[in-house]
This record gives C-alpha cells, structure tokens and sequence, in this order.
C-alpha cells in the first residue's frame, strides 16, 4: 500500500521536474537576451538539485544527496560569475 | 526501492503529498518563466520554486529518511540554508546587471524607480532618473 503510493507520487513528480527543467532548458536556448539565458540556467540547476532529491528517496540512498549539494553549490558559483560578466565584462579584475 | 513495505501509510502519504506539492510548485515557476513577456517580470517566477517547492521536498526527504531509519535524519537542512541564503544574493546581483545592461542601452523596458514624497509612494519615468530631475525634488 504505501510503496505503491511512493512509487506513483515520485513518478508524477519526477515528470513535473523534468517538464520544468525543459521549459527551463527552453529558456536558456532562446532567451531574447543574455540575462534571461543565466536565468534558465539558473532554474535548471535548481531543477536539477530537486529531481536528485526525488532520485534518492526512490533509491532510498543518502548518496544523491551529496550529489544535489554540489549541484547546488555549483549553481550559486555560476550563477553569481555569469551575473558579473554581464555586468563588467570580465570575472576577476 | 528499498524498505517501503513496512513503512507506515501516514508516513508514505505525507511524504507523497510534500512531493508533489514542492514538484508542482517548481513547474508552475518554470511555466511562469516560459511564459511572462518581460525578463523583470520573468525573474519572479522560478522564486517559487526556489524557496517553498526545495522546502517541501526537503521536508519529504526528511520525513522518509526519519521513519525509514528510525533516527531523525536532518542534514537536507544543509540544503535549505544553502538555496535560502544564497538566491537573494544570485537573483539580486543578475538584476542589477540587466538593469545596467537596459540602462546603458537605452531600452524601453526598463521599470521606473519608485520614491517616497511627503509620505507617498511615487513612481519616477526612466527619462526624469537619466536626466536627474528626480534628485532635485528629493532635497
């Protein structure tokens, strides 16, 4: 009873978080400008970190959730250098 | 899958629906961010996603990893400080340069500044900040 709940609620919402991460992917490739492009990225990392949260509750492994703290971390850096470019020109004056 | 034969049903359920709740929070943040027509409106949306849908799923998490192992299992919390503390400071630093970037371009789509005058809220045109009108009725 409750594995067949799990299973079919971490489906469903597996298949949101992949939906948003290809509106999200959508975003980055054709975007007007550059900043709407580092906005897509941004939320797909995001994205991305909440399908491995989902990954590890169906393994049922504290493994993934390493895996979606460098994601996450890695997004902020990213995110964070693209913004500077955008707005000087160059990452480290 | 492993062990969810005897895991309670009030646990799966509630795990369930903190699950669905955080991935359908984050795909109505990421339809907003398909959908809306300016980048200043288009940076609202996946907010949503970023702060209560990564809540609700650490939540879930929490709650399954708890009752899986019988021991409070609370290091998701790593996670939830990480993306609350640091989105503000992503979205806020992006903004700025897109402001810079729409400022220096001379773009049309560009939000006006908002001032306090004798204790109401008024919106300031782009042209009066570039020309530096709105300064002269601040003093």
């Amino acid at each position: 009873m409750s594995e067949a709940i799990l299973i079919w609620s971490l489906l469903v919402a597996q298949l949101f978080l992949a939906i948003a991460m290809l509106l999200a992917a959508f975003r980055m490739f054709h975007g007007p400008r550059e900043q709407d492009r580092v906005l897509g990225l941004d939320n797909l990392y995001l994205n991305a970190t909440m399908l491995l949260l989902t990954l590890g509750i169906r393994d049922g492994s504290t493994h993934y959730f390493e895996a979606a703290l460098v994601i996450a971390m890695l997004g902020f850096v990213a995110t964070v250098a693209l913004a500077k470019i955008l707005m000087r020109g160059e990452v480290i004056e | 899958m492993t062990g969810e034969a005897d895991m309670p049903v009030w646990a799966a359920l509630l795990t369930s629906a903190f699950i669905l709740a955080g991935a359908s929070l984050a795909l109505i943040g990421s339809i907003g961010l398909w959908r809306l027509k300016s980048f200043y409106a288009r940076v609202h949306a996946p907010t949503l996603g970023s702060t209560l849908g990564v809540g609700c799923i650490l939540i879930a998490s929490i709650i399954y990893f708890s009752v899986l192992k019988t021991r409070p299992a609370v290091h998701e919390i790593l996670i939830a400080l990480f993306v609350t503390v640091t989105t503000p400071v992503t979205l806020l630093l992006l903004v700025r340069a897109a402001l810079h970037r729409d400022r220096a371009r001379g773009s049309s789509e560009v939000p006006g500044a908002i001032t306090f005058v004798n204790g109401t809220i008024r919106l300031i045109d782009e042209k009066e900040v570039a020309t530096g009108k709105s300064g002269q009725e601040e003093k």
